[in-house]
Parts: structure tokens; sequence; C-alpha cells
């Protein structure tokens, strides 16, 4: 029988791998949204409505399943983790209860006009709501991450009887891996969505759609990708060096490096062995970890055995890190790929398509890689040297847990099926629909900007 | 300046708010889903649309209820939600089933909407019944004893029964012609279940807890003795009063049943309120013991005090621009 610290780490990893699923989409598909209801509030071309139209239907179904799964994450604190809000409740509470009241509300009594009320309100109205829901959602992020990011550099505090107090809030929000996670997450986010943009419209293409907006929408989503891969690529490197300055173990784990070393090798491929204490089957670059993590080829990397019985699982976050980098890799290829063929061969060939179709939850797979790397990284801690996760768990026998946990799954996997079904279905049916439909014909009358516009 | 030993009683008020706005609010619409009829897609299209713009927003009371009890008595949260594990992870599951199948009814391949049409029902079901089951098993104190759950069970009934009212009488509010006409049945046969889980739960309530009994029959509470039940019963016979004449379902009077409504809700959260405090355990935990550090408190409260107005304001806003009948299906 697995012990109930165990089931639980496995519940809450499920829970919020399912959950963070659908933010990092909705985060950054609703910043696409306002642009293209900006571009149709300039222009007035029809083309950016219909594109609107087929995205916003395709967020308000990303985002309820955002929303309902991140109810679940509110009750998982108390229910499983009670050492957590006893130990840093004090800390935690301020910080989600901001995100409840700043941005919860906010985003959810917006998204009711911003589905529903178009018709209702003027049309700057909507585009301020699309906007607001926008703010929300990235302020959410700003709460949840200023959180994690004390959790694993935690700052502003002292312990007084076991029990975290606050001294100085601006040095718990910003504390100093905060602004790197949180650069590096919204990165994540417009690299996920403009992949899954990317995807979805690619695969319309594919399905004989030969109008207008699946081609601008993909053209969009490849510009950004071009755009947000470099950039990503450079937030990341700072992250890491961040990482390397305040969780040097989580980073040796990364690298799986054993011995502090000068000069210490970048590794391509490895098998880390922890009851052996070393690698099988490497790979290396020389010395290359050290130019990267130190600017000085025969800078010196603190090395695992330096942190016996403090350090992470070794296996879960050199492999995470690796498949990570490695997706933002692919990530990047695709984007030059795509846009070389945009504007220098003028043709999106079906290999590209295919391609393209291929990668659209490339953004999934590489956010939840980089997620499993933090947060294991964390290990054994919750809170980095504060509270020990094993210290946090609780104590309801763990039959529950396990009841609790194979009917989350249950649902998560009927779920997730039900999502992606979905999505194509959604596309496959805006393929057959109509270039112009009748009432875009109205509010083109109306707006008097007809000519030329049906292209 | 506010001192230290008022922040609990303030974070326990705001609290109190977050919970009657959730039950109110995620009441009218957990009561819909579970109204669905099934022999009507067109009706049921137009029940669903009229709680469209709003759902989410409701459900964030529950959140916001929830991170209230985190941030201000954690010791309560661990402790409570412990207690209710199980009920809460059928809750949750219910409540992520319905708050999907929202969107997939929409979207999916004719023939599946009536499944997700069924999946909307069980999971407003199964929400509203937990609910209702784990009051119950909060009033008890936790107690693990077959009266207990027998208690729960009641308690359970009750509140599913409170939802299909209100949620009645919103139809009432929000709807036009046979599906008006068929609000009022359900909110007719709600009401009498409604009634008797509200005299069960006074009856009981202080029957199994002696503080209670004592609180509600001591000297110097006599005029709550009086306000409250009198208050919950006046609303009651209003309400019946109001359903028993069909011209409630002219456009001047549709809003009275809801108002009357959320009057009752309101009445008997606070005789529960008053019954309790100052314990958020009951018999076990009082609201001033297991209050976070001040300074945290202090904290959340500042922004408390600038954003909760601006919520109202939207939450008030967002209503009026979908006020009137839900004529239109057009999602987008």
């Amino acid at each position: 029988m697995l012990d109930v610290v165990l089931l639980s780490r496995i519940q809450f990893a499920l829970n919020i791998s399912f959950h963070i699923l659908f933010p990092t989409i909705t985060i950054a598909l609703c910043w696409f949204l306002l642009y293209f209801k900006v571009r149709f509030d300039l222009s007035g071309h029809p083309v950016w409505m219909r594109i609107y139209r087929f995205w916003v239907k395709v967020f308000a179904l990303t985002f309820a399943l955002g929303v309902v799964s991140g109810i679940t994450m509110s009750f998982q604190f108390g229910t499983n983790w009670p050492g957590y809000m006893e130990t840093v409740g004090n800390i935690a509470g301020p910080l989600l209860g901001y995100e409840v009241m700043t941005a919860f509300f906010l985003e959810a009594t917006f998204l009711g006009i911003m589905l529903f009320g178009m018709h209702r309100v003027p049309q700057w109205l909507h585009t301020l709501s699309t906007l607001m829901v926008a703010v929300g959602t990235t302020l959410s992020a700003f709460w949840i991450l200023a959180l994690n990011s004390w959790m694993q550099t935690p700052d502003g505090f002292v312990m007084q009887d076991g029990v975290a107090h606050a001294t100085d809030w601006w040095a718990v929000i910003f504390n100093p891996s905060f602004p790197y996670r949180f650069f590096h997450t919204l990165l994540a986010s417009g690299l996920t969505a403009s992949f899954f943009i990317m995807g979805i419209s690619a695969y319309r293409i594919y399905r004989g759609d030969a109008k207008l907006a699946p081609k601008i929408a993909l053209r969009t989503a490849v510009i950004a990708a071009l755009m947000l891969t470099p950039t990503q690529i450079l937030v990341g490197d700072l992250h890491g060096l961040n990482t390397f300055k305040h969780q040097p173990q989580k980073v040796a784990a990364m690298e799986g490096i054993w011995d502090t070393e000068k000069g210490a090798d970048m590794l391509l491929f490895a098998i880390p062995d922890e009851a052996q204490r070393t690698n099988h089957f490497e790979i290396a670059i020389p010395k290359l970890a050290s130019l990267i993590l130190t600017h000085d080829p025969d800078g010196e990397v603190k090395g695992l055995n330096e942190f016996i019985g403090a350090h992470p699982p070794v296996k879960p976050v050199f492999f995470g890190f690796r498949v990570m980098v490695g997706m933002g890799m692919l990530m990047l290829l695709t984007a030059l790929i795509g846009c070389w063929l945009l504007y220098v061969r003028k043709t999106l060939p079906k290999q590209f398509l295919m391609l393209a179709v291929a990668m659209t939850f490339s953004g999934w797979i590489a956010t939840l890689a980089g997620w499993y790397v933090t947060e294991i990284g964390r290990q054994p801690w919750l809170v980095s040297g504060v509270l020990s996760t094993a210290d946090a768990a609780t104590q309801i026998p763990a039959g529950n847990v396990a009841l609790s946990l194979t009917l989350y799954a249950t649902v998560y996997v009927f779920l997730l099926i039900a999502y992606i079904k979905t999505l194509f279905l959604m596309a496959r049916r805006s393929v057959e629909i109509e270039e112009i439909q009748p009432e875009e014909r109205l509010t083109q009358k109306s707006l008097r900007t007809a000519q030329g516009a049906s292209s | 300046m506010i001192p230290d030993n008022l922040l609990p009683d303030i974070f326990a008020a705001l609290m109190a708010l977050a919970i009657l706005m959730y039950a109110i609010l995620d009441g009218y619409d957990l009561g819909v889903g579970m109204l669905l009829p099934k022999d009507n897609v067109h009706q049921r299209d137009v029940m669903i649309a009229s709680i469209g713009p709003f759902w989410d927003a409701n459900e964030t009371w529950l959140v916001l209820a929830v991170g209230l009890l985190l941030i201000a008595f954690p010791q309560a949260h661990s402790l409570i939600l412990g207690e209710l594990y199980l009920p809460i992870v059928v809750m949750l599951i219910g409540l992520i089933l319905r708050g999907v199948a929202f969107d997939f009814r929409a979207k999916v391949r004719q023939g599946r909407k009536e499944r997700w049409d069924l999946i909307f029902k069980i999971g407003s079901f199964l929400a509203a019944g937990t609910q209702g089951f784990m009051l119950g098993l909060y009033v008890m104190g936790f107690e693990h004893s077959p009266v207990s759950y027998l208690f729960a069970l009641l308690s359970a009934t009750g509140v599913i029964a409170a939802y299909l009212l209100i949620a009645a009488c919103w139809l009432i509010m929000r709807t036009e012609e046979d599906l008006q006409i068929k609000a009022l049945g359900w909110a007719r046969k709600s009401l009498y279940f409604c009634m008797a889980g509200i005299l069960a739960v006074c009856l009981v309530n202080p029957l199994v807890n002696d503080s209670i009994f004592y609180k509600w029959f001591a000297a110097e509470s006599v005029w709550m003795l009086v306000i409250v039940p009198s208050l919950a019963l006046l609303t009651l016979l209003l309400i019946w009063r109001a359903l028993g004449d069909v011209r409630v379902l002219q456009d001047k009077y549709c809003l009275q049943p809801f108002a009357l409504v959320v009057v009752l809700f309101l009445s008997c959260f606070v005789g529960l309120a008053f019954s309790f405090y100052p314990y958020v355990v009951p018999g076990e935990m009082t609201i001033q013991a297991t209050a976070s550090a001040p300074e945290s408190l202090r904290f959340i409260l500042v922004g408390a005090i600038i954003v909760m107005p601006c919520i109202l304001a939207y939450t008030v806003f967002s209503y009026r621009v979908f006020r009137g009948k839900v004529t239109e299906l057009r999602y987008y």
C-alpha cells in the first residue's frame, strides 16, 4: 500500500498538471483574442471578427476547464496539505486571497460579457471586456507565481514558534526568483497558445478550408512563435542562472553533475544512476555547463554530492529539463520553417501543415516538463528551507486519498479526450461554414466598409 | 485604525458574506441545472442560456469563501476540509462535470448533446447534495454517528429543495410562456420541501446541541429569537402567496418570488450564523483562537476594502447588461 504522503503528492501533481494545461493556453490566447478584436475595430474587416468568433469559442471551452480544475486546487491545500497552511498560511493565504479578489472575479464577470454580450454592449465596451479578461488571467498568473516563487526562494519573513510571519510584503511578492519565473511562464503560455493556434489553423487548411481566416490566424501564430521562442530561450537562460544562485542543487540535478568540478561538461544525454551516484551513457560537450552557468569555461559548478540527503530525485529533473529544452528547439525550428515558407516561398505545403498539426500541443509538453523540473527540483522541501513536503501532508487515511485519486484520474482522462476531440470537431465544422454569414452582411452594410472586404 | 482583536470578526463577516452570496448565486444556477427537463431540448437551451453569462462568477464566490477560510482561519480550514474530505471530492467532481458540460453541450456532435445535458444535471445534483450533506455534518459538529449522517441526508434534501426553489423563481423572472408556467409549478413543489427542511433544521439544531439551545433561549438574545424566525416565517408566507397567484407571471410581479427567496436565504443564514458564533468549528475552535497573524489579515484587508466594492459594482453591471427575459440563444 502506498503511503498517504506519496498518494497526496501524486494527487496534487495530477490536479495541477491537469489544471495548468488550460490556463497556459488561455492566459496568452486571451491576448491573441484582444489583438484580433482590436484589428477588427480598427479595420472593420469581417475576417478579423470571424477569427475572433472561432477562437473565442475555443477560449470559452478551455477557460471552463481551467476554472473547474482550479476550484479543485483551492481545496487541495486544506484537504491534502494541512501542514502547509498551518506553517506558511500567513504568507500563502493573502497571496491566494489577492488572486481570487483581483483576478478571478474580474475575469469571470467580464467573460460573460465577452462571450454573450457582443450585441448587448457597445463595441468598445466589448473590446474592453476582452481586455479585462486578459488582464485578469495575467494577474492570476502574477499572484500564483509570486506564491510559487516564494516557496522556491522564500524572502521577507521571520519564523515565530514554527509559523512564518511576513515582515516585508514587497520582498515576499518580489522574491528573488519571481521576476524570472513570471516572465518564463508567461512566455511559455505565449508559445503554447501560438502553437495551439498554429496547429488548429493548419488542421483547418489541411482539411480543405480555403477561407482567409485560418490563413491569417496561422500567419499571426507563426510570427508570434518566431518572436517568442528566442525571447524564451534568453529568459529561460536568465532563470537558470537565478536558480543556479539560489538553488544550486536543482541545477546540479538538471545538469546531472555529481561531483563539484571546474569546467563542467554539458550532457546532451545520459542516464543518471542515483544508487551508484554516477551517469551511464554520457554524451557530453566539454566545459559548456560551466560556460553557460558561470560565463567562464573553467568556472566551478557544485555537484549533487555536496547536498547528499537534501537534493531532489535526479532522474525526473534531469530528463524533464531535456524534454523542455528539446521541445523548445523543435518549436524554434518549426517557427523558422513556417516564416520562411510564408514570406520567402509564399506557399504552405502539406508537409508543413502536418508538422504544425503535430506540434499543436507541443506547448503543453514543454510547460509540463518545465513545471516538473522546477517543482520536483525543489524537493525534499515544500517551502525551501522552511517546510519539508513530508511534514505538510495530511493525516487522513490513505484509502480515502487513493479513492479520490482514482476518481479524479478517471474524470480527467475522460475530459481530456473530450476536449481534444471537440477542438478538432470545431475546426472541421468551421471548414464547412460559408465565407460570409448573413448577419455579417448586415454589419458590413452598417459599417459601410463592404467594398473588398469579402476576400 | 482597526484594533487587532476586531480583525477575526471582520474576516468572519466577510466569509459569511461570501458564503451567503455563493448560496444565492450558485444556488440558482445549480438549481437550474437540476431542473433541466428530459423531454424538451428547447427549454433546456433557454434555461442554460439564462445562467450562461453568470455561472462562472457565481462559482468564484465559493473559491473566495474557501480562500477566506484559508487566509483568516488556517487551522479551521485544515480541520474542516480534512473532516469533509470525501464529500468535498464528490462536490468538486460534480462542479467539474457541470462546468464543462455547459460548454461541451454547445459544441459537440449532434446526438451527444443529450449526454452532456444529463451530465450537467447529475453534476448539479452531486454539487447541491454534497453541499447540503456537508452543512449537516458541520451542524452536527462532525460527529460520526448514524444520527449525524441521517441529519446530514436530511440537510442535503433541504439544500437541494432550497436551490430548486430559488432556481424556479429565477426562471419565473427570466423566462416566458410555457417554461415560465412550468417554473411556477416547480417553485410551488419545491416550496413544500423547503419548508419541511427549514422546520426540521430549526427543531433539530437546538435539540441536539445544548449550547445552541441556551444561546437562542438566553435572556439577552430574546430579540433574535423573535426577529429571525418571524422574518423567515413571514417570508415563507409571502412566497406562498406570491406563487399562489398566476399574476406572478406578469412582468410587473415576476421579480417578487426571487427577491423574497433571497430574503428567506438571508434569514436562514443569519439564524445559522448566530447559532454558531463565535465558533468557526462548532464546539471546538473559536474565530479568535484560530485567526491568522494580524499583519497578514491587515495586508489582505486593505485589498478587500478596495476590491470588494469593485467586484460588487461590476457584478451589478453584468446583471444589468443581461437583464430582461432570455430570448436570444446566440452565444457569441
